[in-house]
């Protein structure tokens, strides 16, 4: 399995043809505390970049991009009632939805961890 | 991801008048080193949070919390005639107000639109300390140098800091500071010596809790803070808790609530309108202020509470059932105390009823809301101090 990441702080699992998407720890520390997730319904097609969440802080409202393109599995059922495990652990309980690839190669051209972590330190 | 919608923490901010350059108040290095994250805010570099918007909320209403809000004009109004000249813009009873009381008011332009809402204290027979917002304290003091005559001083204390403390042991703290302010009731004030300065304290705040406002010399602005947050009382806490603790309040914001489109009637702030002006007039907009209050007012600010777990904020609109826009959201959020997201809107007088059902649209889908008397959260303010 192997983690991605995009430079608007989306992070995906790829495991075979499945991914797991969320957003970074990093994401979460700007926005604050987490009130509110919209996550996309089964069977949604998704096209890299499409706006696929919703999330939701005290002080504002953000779109999650899908970092690529494929069919919606699920979305976290958790994060209705537990947006907060956005912060607490937002690159594992904390996920937003899994998605079957529709094409591998979108997947070049994102980040690998040591990447994000050395493009985040230039923020 | 990005941010699609942000809600400023506190007045309005109109770009176009802002000086070119972000300016820093007395306590920036103080807010940077206790881990504040600054933003720019009404022209001023300010702490929007320093350990999360809803830790800090909570601590303000179980506990006392330190804001700073020197970006805030301080005024002094003074010379013969000072009280009816301030008398002539705003719908206050200033005559009736007596030494070391404060009162909320409202500075009106010619139609009875508010051009910011203010507290105004009196320190003397003909002086006054006005204190006003951040983001409207050039207009404001250039409207009022206008509208005033030659012989009535018009001071801006820019080099006095402001800090506020606000929640149910705001007065436990402050009194082991500076003895003698639990005496003050809700809305008084008075000067108070502290380490060889001199502190204008009043009873007053923003958050619906118990609390005081101190008007401090910028010099001295980081001793007091450090003397305060001494206390194990006392965190500070940013803009960002200060929005959501006044929006639960049920207390507007200039530039998001209030506007010069807005009035007194339809703000909902009546009681900023005493019986004697309300009778002999001599304020701006008394003519169509008074029709309003007899039912000629074409929208009414209310108190909603959202349906689901949502937010619903700033900028949406409030539709009927045809789909048309016949309203709209000034303030909205998730409120930490009450557990759902509350807002502020501006409705048809006939949905202002509480308990109506409304329907509100934000980024292309709908939500409901019950219109809901507020405050969200009671007011604890305490009205009468403690006996000396």
């Amino acid at each position: 399995m192997s983690r991605y990441f995009t430079q608007d702080h989306e992070w995906i699992d790829v495991d075979g043809q499945v991914g797991t998407v969320g957003i970074t720890d990093y994401a979460q520390g700007q926005l604050g505390d987490i009130v509110f997730v919209e996550v996309p319904d089964e069977g949604r097609q998704l096209a890299k970049g499409d706006d696929a969440a919703v999330v939701e802080s005290v002080k504002a409202a953000s779109d999650v991009y899908a970092p690529v393109g494929g069919t919606v599995l699920e979305g976290n059922p958790a994060l209705a009632d537990q947006p907060d495990l956005v912060n607490t652990d937002p690159e594992g309980e904390g996920w937003f939805f899994k998605v079957t690839l529709a094409d591998d190669g979108e997947l070049e051209g994102l980040m690998d961890e040591d990447a994000y972590k050395a493009f985040v330190a230039k923020l | 991801m990005s941010e699609t919608v942000v809600t400023p923490p506190d007045s309005a901010l109109d770009t176009t008048e802002l000086p070119p350059e972000t300016l820093t108040l007395p306590l920036d290095a103080w807010h940077r080193a206790k881990g504040g994250r600054m933003v720019e805010f009404a022209g001023y570099w300010m702490p929007v949070q320093y350990e999360g918007i809803m830790a800090e909320h909570l601590w303000v209403r179980t506990s006392a919390g330190l804001f700073d809000v020197s970006h805030m004009g301080q005024l002094m109004v003074s010379g013969e005639g000072a009280t009816a000249a301030l008398e002539a813009l705003m719908p206050g009873d200033f005559a009736a107000l007596k030494d070391g009381r404060i009162r909320y008011s409202l500075l009106l332009d010619e139609n009875g639109g508010i051009l910011d809402d203010l507290m105004v204290t009196r320190l003397g027979r003909q002086e006054f300390y006005v204190v006003v917002n951040g983001a409207t304290k050039w207009d404001d003091i250039g409207h009022m140098r206008e509208h005033l005559a030659d012989d009535i001083v018009l001071n801006h204390l820019d080099e006095q800091a402001l800090l506020a403390l606000q929640g149910p042991k705001a007065v436990d703290a402050l009194a082991r500071v500076v003895g003698g302010v639990e005496a003050l009731g809700f809305m008084q004030g008075g000067s108070f010596d502290w380490q060889g300065v001199t502190l204008g304290i009043s009873r007053s705040g923003y958050t619906g809790e118990d609390g005081f406002e101190i008007s401090v010399p910028g010099t001295h602005a980081v001793a007091l803070a450090d003397a305060l947050t001494a206390q194990e009382e006392v965190k500070p806490i940013g803009l960002g808790a200060r929005d959501s603790l006044r929006l639960e309040a049920g207390l507007p914001l200039y530039g998001h609530d209030l506007d010069p489109d807005t009035t007194p009637v339809m703000a909902d702030l009546g009681f900023a309108l005493s019986k004697r002006r309300r009778e002999e007039g001599g304020f701006p907009g008394h003519a169509r202020i008074m029709a309003e209050r007899d039912g000629a007012a074409t929208a009414k600010r209310v108190g909603l509470i959202v349906d689901g777990r949502q937010p619903v904020r700033e900028g949406a609109t409030v539709v009927d059932a045809d789909g048309n826009d016949i309203g709209k959201v000034t303030s909205g959020g998730f409120a930490p105390s009450v557990g759902a997201p509350i807002a502020m809107a501006y409705v048809p007088p006939v949905l202002a009823e509480a308990g109506t059902k409304i329907t509100l649209v934000q980024r292309g889908k709908q939500h409901t809301a019950t219109v809901t008397p507020m405050p969200f959260v009671p007011h604890r303010y305490v009205r009468q101090g403690a006996s000396k």
